[in-house]
């Protein structure tokens, strides 16, 4: 039994987290906060240079060729640090997307530059509060030509490629992945407001932009939910390492805070609560490990091991963001405390991908797949 | 990253299972250890020790014990190995886990070396059954308080008092205890600990009815029980030490609370009609079963974790309450629910009657009591806030104070 990081992972964690120590304190996070900017250029720079994009890339492809297992290991430092980067939208969306569905020649083109952080790429999928699925969206490519409106798309206004699902026809399951470079006159891009502006999200309208099929053209929904699925293992180790970062920081005010002539942290009603965050972010830490395993290992349980991930860090997560602030008190309300920078995040980061209530509907439909699966092979028996 | 052995652990797992497949016939570990005592007692209690005595015999027992003590001083990862391996098989289970995990480790550490000698060999082959008496019915979390006396007289202690929720009291031939020597000392200081002989005089045993009804919980009363000084284990007062010694080792052999949980529920809901409905298809059902499948998952995905630490040869610490704390209030809500689906017929507590053989109505039932056994909800969180995020203690009315100077409120 070796159900543990191995020790060349966990030395590129301490790696890892001391480089964002230095150069990812929250005052830059702040910054990217008060500036409006769309993210802190001097970090991604920082990240490119140590060739993070490229961690899961094949050397062959210009990536640095480790894997699944080292790339978990850095979301979940980059969660802990509330990074302000492009990040997730560039390496567990984009480059995943060519990964899973590029042709050879895609992949060549664009890899090593996404793997140098040169090119910065995104996923566009939403299309408003409408839930994205097989039947609803409406984005449409029409002679090679993308018309249609995407929102919200993170990292929309610093994307220099966008993988985007649109109908390929008027057929009522046919969407298929599309590639779109940038800047392109055709699209036009507004940054739009949003809960954590240390994401930047844009709205994006295509009037007949230039898109080309991703791969063959073959690439349908199914592509799509595996794209979803190896994202929300990363996304989930970034909800993780947040959590902990705020159970941290909630625990270590509630060792200094005095109040009625002691620490707070010694008054039960503040213990379970923190205690209550603790087994919440084991639970989530188990459930991301097992599916750091299957996104590795290219499991058959991967959809199940995504969505369970997904769920507990998700609750972990936000469980923990709102009762830091609550720990704190007043101060933790006031914008200068940084526990606004993890409440931010952590609903940011619950809602990416879809919310958790279609993780967990997504859980229970392969639930029932795998346990029909099961019957029948128990009833040929 | 990955689930499998080591070459030796490998070895090990596969004599285990060779073993096992050779002497016990396959089946899963129903067993609910609120359902002990139920059937024909005696005869469960030879099977039991039989059973016992043909696994110590084989080398099974004891697996990481020291040599000198019988065992075969393998890493507790190897314990673990066989215990797993012996859930996939029906045996008799629930008599003799206080003994072995918890007297034991006692006796090993406190004990003279003949009289480890002298008791330890029985208690591996299952001739004798031993209890714990520590909880009294006015000292249940806070064990520290408890009030059973030791007088000194001569070469021999005096025990006057009564203990409460002693497992399988009636069935023991051993006991070890806490009893308080001088109540004039603050309560942690005023305490001795001793195992003695539960055939002696001054000694009553009752079963407690709890309410799923008959269980193996029993109280028990001394009048002038009269234990010899040799039967005394660690110095006078240092009782409080030794018995946290023992908690720390129930903490890891309560675990997981055994009862209706997710595979069950699961089960039921994709059966089951509502009128909304198939009930797996009802958007209430599928969130909390997604709740319940990824707690459960966290704990089974927590305890690999936990192997994967013992394999290393590190001991797990007091994060392991997660497990009490989680599965026990998941039982108890997973049980609630199930019955809720099926409607006014939830209430029928028949087997012959109730979906899953009444597993939900049972579970309903006797939640309540893993809530509160081997560390209750809210000292385990206690025990997380403190021991594992380093939160500072509560402020304590009564470290210092003599304990027959404590509060007491009605007890």
């Amino acid at each position: 039994m070796n159900f543990d990081f191995s020790d060349e992972q966990k030395m590129l964690r301490g790696i890892a987290r001391k480089f964002l120590k230095e150069h990812c304190s929250p005052g830059v996070v702040r910054r990217v906060l008060d500036s409006g900017e769309p993210y802190d250029q001097n970090l991604w720079h920082g990240i490119a240079e140590l060739e993070w994009p490229g961690t899961a890339i094949p050397e062959d492809y210009g990536g640095i060729g480790y894997g699944y297992l080292e790339l978990c290991v850095l979301a979940e430092e980059l969660g802990r640090a509330v990074a302000p980067v492009p990040f997730s939208s560039s390496v567990y969306l984009a480059s995943e997307a060519l990964q899973i569905a590029g042709s050879e020649q895609q992949r060549r083109q664009f890899l090593p530059r996404l793997s140098a952080g040169e090119v910065i790429g995104t996923f566009a999928l939403a299309e408003g509060p409408q839930a994205p699925t097989e039947s609803n969206i409406e984005a449409s490519v029409r002679e090679g030509k993308l018309y249609g409106t995407k929102v919200p798309v993170a990292d929309g206004i610093a994307a220099d490629l966008l993988i985007v699902a649109a109908r390929a026809s008027a057929s009522p399951r046919d969407v298929r992945l599309y590639l779109v470079e940038l800047p392109d006159e055709r699209v036009k891009r507004e940054p739009i407001q949003v809960i954590d502006p240390t994401r930047s999200h844009a709205s994006l309208t295509f009037e007949g932009a230039v898109a080309q099929p991703l791969g063959s053209g073959e690439s349908h929904w199914p592509t799509i939910e595996r794209l979803r699925d190896g994202a929300a293992v990363l996304l989930a180790f970034e909800q993780l390492g947040g959590a902990d970062a705020a159970l941290e920081m909630a625990t270590e005010y509630a060792k200094n805070r005095y109040a009625f002539g002691r620490p707070i942290g010694s008054f039960q009603a503040i213990k379970h609560k923190l205690a209550d965050a603790y087994i919440r972010n084991e639970l989530a830490r188990s459930n991301c490990y097992f599916a750091a395993w299957a996104l590795s290992a290219d499991a058959a349980e991967l959809s199940i091991a995504a969505a369970s991930a997904r769920i507990a860090a998700t609750e972990a997560f936000e469980y923990i963001a709102a009762e830091n602030i609550q720990t704190h008190g007043g101060i933790g309300f006031t914008w200068e405390s940084d526990c606004q920078l993890f409440y931010r995040r952590s609903k940011l980061l619950a809602l990416a991908l879809g919310g958790i209530r279609s993780w967990k509907n997504r859980l229970i439909d392969q639930l029932e797949r795998q346990a029909s699966v099961t019957s029948e092979l128990a009833g040929v028996k | 990253m990955d689930f499998t052995d080591t070459p030796q652990e490998a070895q090990f797992r596969q004599e285990a299972r060779d073993w096992l497949d050779a002497n016990a016939p396959r089946g899963a570990d129903t067993t609910n250890k609120f359902k002990v005592g139920g059937g024909n007692e005696t005869e469960a209690l030879r099977d039991a020790k039989h059973w016992q005595a043909k696994k110590a015999d084989a080398g099974w027992v004891g697996i990481h014990w020291p040599k000198a003590f019988g065992g075969r001083e393998l890493p507790p990862l190897y314990t673990v190995i066989y215990q797993m391996e012996e859930s996939n098989y029906l045996v008799p289970r629930g008599y003799f886990e206080i003994g072995l995990g918890m007297c034991a480790p006692v006796m090993m550490s406190y004990a003279t070396t003949d009289q480890v000698k002298q008791y330890l060999p029985n208690m591996m082959r299952g001739k004798n059954v031993w209890c714990q008496l520590f909880s009294e019915p006015s000292a249940g979390s806070d064990v520290a308080g408890i009030q059973t006396s030791a007088r000194r007289d001569g070469d021999e202690w005096v025990i006057n008092g009564q203990k409460v929720w002693t497992s399988g009291a009636h069935l023991s031939d051993y006991g070890i205890l806490v009893a308080r020597h001088d109540a004039t000392l603050p309560k942690h200081k005023g305490l001795t600990f001793f195992f003695f002989d539960m055939k002696l005089p001054g000694i009553e045993v009752r079963r407690i009815k709890s309410i799923p009804g008959r269980s193996n919980f029993c109280e028990v009363f001394f009048s002038d029980l009269r234990i010899p000084d040799s039967n005394r284990l660690g110095d006078i007062g240092q009782g409080w030490q030794v018995a946290v010694t023992t908690l720390m080792h129930e903490r890891l052999a309560v675990g997981q609370a055994s009862g209706a949980n997710f595979d069950e529920i699961f089960a039921l809901a994709r059966k089951l009609e509502l009128d909304s409905g198939p009930a797996i298809k009802d958007s209430l059902v599928r969130d909390k079963l997604a709740d319940w499948y990824v707690r459960d998952k966290g704990l089974e995905y927590g305890q690999y974790r936990m192997l994967t630490k013992l394999s290393r040869g590190e001991m797990p610490g007091p994060e392991a309450s997660i497990t009490k704390v989680v599965s026990a209030a998941q039982v108890q809500h997973v049980a609630s629910f199930a019955m809720e689906l099926m409607g006014v017929a939830g209430i029928i507590d028949d087997p012959r009657l109730s979906p899953a053989n009444g597993a939900f109505q049972l579970s309903f039932l006797a939640s309540p009591g893993y809530r509160i056994a081997g560390g209750s909800d809210e000292i385990l969180r206690n025990i997380i806030a403190e021991r594992v995020l380093g939160l500072p203690g509560d402020i304590r009315v009564d470290k210092e104070l003599p304990f027959n100077q404590l509060p007491t409120g009605a007890r």
